[in-house]
């Protein structure tokens, strides 16, 4: 079946007319036709069979770039011309961006299929794609859980095979926990490797694109064509961009590997920690030495980050007002009730809770005990890891403290925030970091989180790679 | 750091949010709970570290004084809630 | 009960680049509403800043005309508010860290002292678009052109105590900005905007609340408003009531200030770091580079005038204010020509006849070249100076170059000596009551005799020739 092979496979077909793009296409078009996961926001069926046609003269010429033909979901936060662009949110839900994502020009570049923009977490906001204007997606290994968030739409798409990959953003563990929840491979860069421009920006600093695929070849072969340096985003790092795919099968006898000691406390869920510590000795007998490292202040990650990330968005989400693009409010009255209701009746809950919040701190009088403080803090967390990089290669460790969770069962933004526990300091860092699937518990994705030192993406797909080498859980699939 | 209903409207405010009295005292409640968990921060001692505004040791980059792009204006229009004559409208501002 | 007055200004200079200073939209004054604000400008999701080049090094520019501090680190904040023609929801600015810091300029005043005026800093921003609000009735019109041009804000400290000394700073800032060349200065299209701090306070008194005023597109207005203000301020303070600290707008027309109204509410600007930009960091190869290509500045000029040229302090200052005025007279001197000469024909002359016409003078029907030749004509005795003025009119009416017209008009001066005494000796024939009175002692009647000969020569007389000749022959 189609949908099975890989990407690396797919390329193969395509080159050797196998099949035909215009032929793949149509298959996940009807998959995701099928599907009832709601991970898709706009399916673009008709654009996507002249993108697939378009794909199919270019191979017949035999002038292709690799990626040509090969079809993907972009998740709705990726600005596309012509094309409606929600990020999850009443906000947009009528905006057609004028414009493209550098990213989106990347892969059109390349003639791509794109199928539809994908279901998320309303402005990148949320870790369970519970908070969408378009409902909930739901998590195709069970479908009464979350699928993760806020790159829910974009992972539960690839799990359940109606999108060989999909593009997802990561700002706090939006690509490594719902990768993990649905046993997927998620990669979040190095902040500054993949450009910005277009990306809706949540919390800018943290904010880094990734691609979310089955397996770590697709990874790399995926980040070879979104990374690269961006003149039209300021914090776009001008780094040469190596072929990823090159050093996938290095050895990894010797590798160091590290796991904090403050990742493995109580709050771990035991068939969590299981399948992780089950991974762990799996790299031990590929040569790897597990050695234990400390975090100290990555318990603080939670109120720095959620400090620093209110804050930037409570700024970044400010143009959205009614006035030039977007959600407008019925017969304003003046000015004022323009802006309180149109803001308010386009916003869901949480996007102003975390908006009021980052108002609060950058007001008067708190920015110093807040907004500086958590900068110092970050700090902190970022020397913690130069600290251990400098004893170990890999930082290895749980990407969540559990399993996916029921629909609807959590309802204290708190308890939500607290789960993020483990991806969060990465970001803070701008660190690279992956999620690959490790096993299940209770039936349920378990995934482990791979921490690299910054710019080391391809020692993080090696190490990624191998394990899948030597493991069968990037093939467990929910469907046929 | 505790806030009170009053400090919550004004926030809100602050940032062009309107919260109905209905809601007020949940939100209030929630808010709460949340600067709850950051005000953990106090608590850090974080000697003498510099904050930290990027994770990556860049300067900014400069761009040369050139014009590069073209009038889309006709197109920027077609997508806005409400414009006149080539303008964005809002309601009138008193100023 | 004397009363003190402090002011300080803040000008809003918009920096001549040829696009924005974070997107690469025309900065073009005139266009058409909103066909020159790209989608960085317009603040769509998802877009993103980058710094022009440009704009950093006029801000140095600045920075080194004024000997200021020049942080080499600088960082852009966002100065949060919502207001329809800002349409991120903020304005990109600099808060904690401007490129620019302390600096000093000294403007002269009324009375031909000089004082210092300390800068406290300069920092770059980006401006906001403008609101429209009389083309609708039930609407305010946005018009996002100028949404994303530079400026650089210039805060000067609280040093002056009267209107007459803002508005020479005011001056002082206006004619250095188009001396290096980074703003054109009109303030009729907004290039130039000053807003004055204003407050008052007994002598020995802390500093008074200040109101701040806007709306000011003119010296003449800067001048007017302040005087209205401190005479608005001293009449609520003597009356025992307290000045509230408020934004209050100008108004030309009726002649008063008002508050503003939408400002009422206390505004939280909630700045913080920008997280799409990172620090600007200035080399000292750059600050070298930028210092090289400055141009001699005012007040070097003023003083190489004076010093090297010999001209009053009074006529350096004139001179020096503008520099176009500047470079025009110096390519008149550079020619040969004498400076003072130079100078009054430049004050004089010429002035008044670009006045009157409400030309610029890089609009000079007479260019610097040919004023060279005519003042030439004068020292090189070829003509008088009061027939030099008439060459001058004709000069401006088009009607030829200096010797054309000289020749044309037959304006050469009589220089002839021998023709010259014979034209006198008759004139004192035929005046012989007026001999006697001037050898009695009536000196004044000299003027007399002059003006006797220059009717029979048609002005064609050498002044100084007359004089000589006339003395001779009258004593």
């Amino acid at each position: 079946m189609m949908h099975n092979l890989t990407i690396a496979e797919q390329i193969k077909g395509l080159k050797n007319r196998d099949f035909s793009s215009l032929e793949l296409t149509q298959h996940y078009l009807n998959r995701i036709d099928n599907s009832n996961l709601n991970a898709f926001i706009s399916v673009t069926s008709d654009q996507a069979i002249n993108q697939a046609k378009m794909a199919d003269s270019i191979l017949a010429k035999g002038n292709a770039a690799s990626l040509t033909g090969i079809p993907y979901a972009h998740k709705d936060i990726f600005c596309t011309k012509g094309i409606k662009t929600s990020a999850g949110s009443k906000m947009l839900d009528s905006f057609i961006s004028p414009y493209d994502a550098t990213l989106s020009d990347k892969l059109n570049s390349q003639n791509m299929v794109m199928l539809g923009k994908t279901n998320m977490d309303e402005f990148a906001m949320g870790s369970s794609n519970e908070n969408s204007y378009y409902g909930p997606v739901k998590n195709p290994w069970d479908t009464k859980k979350v699928p993760g968030g806020s790159s829910g739409g974009s992972a539960a798409a690839v799990a359940s095979r109606i999108s060989p990959f999909a593009t997802g953003t990561d700002t706090g563990g939006s690509i490594r926990q719902p990768a993990s929840l649905c046993g997927i491979t998620g990669l979040k860069p190095t902040y500054g490797r993949i450009s910005r421009y277009g990306m809706i920006a949540y919390a800018s600093s943290l904010d880094q694109a990734g691609p979310m695929t089955r397996t770590a070849e697709d990874s790399a072969i995926i980040l070879n064509a979104m990374a690269g340096f961006d003149s039209k985003d300021s914090t776009s790092a001008n780094i040469s961009v190596p072929d990823y795919t090159q050093n996938l099968s290095k050895s990894l006898k010797g590798l160091k590997i590290g796991l904090p000691k403050e990742y493995f406390s109580e709050g771990l869920d035991k068939g969590v920690e299981k399948v992780v510590m089950n991974a762990i000795n799996d790299y031990e007998a590929m040569g790897a030495k597990i050695i234990e490292v400390s975090l100290p202040n990555s318990i603080h990650a939670i109120p720095a980050y959620y400090i620093v990330a209110p804050c930037e968005c409570s700024s970044n989400l400010s143009r959205f007002d009614g006035v030039r693009y977007g959600y407008r409010c019925g017969d304003p009255k003046d000015l004022n009730d323009l802006y309180l209701r149109s803001r308010s009746e386009g916003f869901g809950d949480e996007v102003k809770r975390r908006i009021m919040i980052g108002a609060y701190a950058l007001s008067a009088g708190y920015y110093d005990a807040y907004y500086l403080k958590a900068q110092k803090v970050r700090q902190l967390i970022s020397e913690d890891f130069k600290v251990a990089f400098k004893e170990v290669d890999v930082v290895m460790g749980p990407v969540s403290p559990t399993a996916a969770f029921d629909l609807g069962s959590v309802k204290d933004p708190v308890s939500m925030y607290l789960a993020d526990i483990y991806t969060l300091s990465v970001n803070l860092a701008g660190l690279p970091g992956m999620s690959i699937p490790a096993g299940f518990s209770d039936n349920l994705p378990v995934g482990l989180q791979l921490i690299g030192n910054h710019w080391s993406e391809e020692l993080l797909l090696n190490t990624a790679h191998q394990f899948q080498m030597v493991t069968d859980w990037h093939n467990a699939s929910p469907v046929e | 750091m505790s806030l009170d209903k009053n400090k919550v409207k004004e926030i809100a405010f602050l940032a062009r949010l309107s919260i109905q009295d209905s809601e007020l005292e949940q939100s209030t409640q929630e808010l709460n709970n949340i600067l709850g968990l950051m005000d953990q921060l106090g608590e850090i001692d974080t000697g003498d570290a510099e904050p930290m505004a990027h994770p990556l040791e860049m300067s900014q980059r400069l761009r040369e004084d050139q014009v590069t792009e073209d009038d889309l204006s006709e197109e920027f229009h077609e997508i806005a809630p409400k414009t006149g004559n080539n303008h964005f409208l809002v309601p009138t501002v008193i100023e | 009960m004397t009363w003190e007055t402090v002011i300080g200004l803040e000008i809003h200079s918009q920096l001549k680049t040829k696009s924005k200073i974070f997107s690469g939209a025309s900065t073009a004054f005139g266009a058409k509403a909103n066909t020159q604000a790209c989608a960085v400008d317009l603040g769509y999701p998802g877009v993103l800043p980058v710094l022009n080049q440009e704009a950093v090094k006029m801000a140095l520019r600045f920075g080194l005309s004024v000997n200021a501090t020049i942080n080499k680190h600088s960082i852009f904040a966002r100065k949060n508010y919502f207001y329809p023609d800002l349409p991120k929801g903020y304005q990109i600015s600099q808060f904690e860290i401007p490129i620019v810091g302390n600096g000093v300029i000294d403007i002269s005043l009324e009375n031909g002292e000089n004082k210092i005026v300390g800068i406290t800093r300069a920092h770059l921003e980006e401006d906001a678009g403008k609101s429209i609000h009389d083309m609708y009735d039930e609407y305010t019109a946005i018009d996002l052109n100028r949404a994303g041009t530079p400026l650089l804000e210039i805060v000067s400290e609280p040093d002056m105590s009267s209107a007459k000394e803002a508005v020479a700073y005011a001056k002082k800032i206006h004619a250095l900005v188009q001396y290096i060349d980074i703003c054109d200065g009109n303030m009729q299209e907004g290039s130039f905007r000053c807003d004055a701090n204003v407050s008052v306070r007994k002598h020995g008194d802390k500093l008074g609340t200040r109101a701040e005023l806007k709306n000011i597109n003119s010296f003449k207005f800067l001048e007017k408003a302040i005087n209205l203000e401190v005479e608005r301020q001293i009449d609520i303070l003597e009356e025992g009531g307290s000045v509230v600290q408020e934004t209050r707008l100008y108004d030309s027309i009726k002649n008063e200030t008002r508050s503003m109204r939408s400002k009422e509410e206390a505004n939280d600007y909630r700045y913080f770091p920008d997280p799409d930009l990172l620090p600007v960091v200035v080399s000292d190869e750059l600050l070298l580079d930028i210092k090289k290509s400055l141009p001699e500045l005012p007040t070097e000029k003023k003083l190489r005038f004076v010093d090297k040229l010999g001209l009053s302090a009074y006529d350096a200052e004139i001179l020096t204010s503008q520099k176009e005025v500047a470079d025009y007279f110096e390519t008149i001197i550079n020619k040969g020509a004498d400076a003072k000469l130079s100078a009054n024909w430049v004050m004089g002359e010429l002035s008044a006849a670009l006045n009157k016409n409400q030309v610029e003078i890089n609009n000079s029907p007479i260019p610097s070249n040919e004023l060279f030749v005519l003042i030439s004509r004068i020292t090189d005795n070829t003509i008088s100076g009061k027939i030099a003025k008439d060459v001058f009119k004709l000069m401006w009416e088009g009607n030829g170059s200096v010797d054309e017209i000289i020749e044309k008009q037959g304006l050469k001066q009589m220089t002839d000596s021998s023709a010259l005494e014979s034209i006198i000796d008759d004139i004192i024939s035929n005046n012989l009551d007026q001999v006697k009175q001037f050898k009695d002692g009536n000196s004044k009647l000299l003027g007399f005799f002059v003006g006797q000969v220059m009717k029979a020569t048609q002005g064609k007389a050498n002044p100084k020739q007359v004089n000589q000749i006339l003395n001779e022959k009258l004593s």
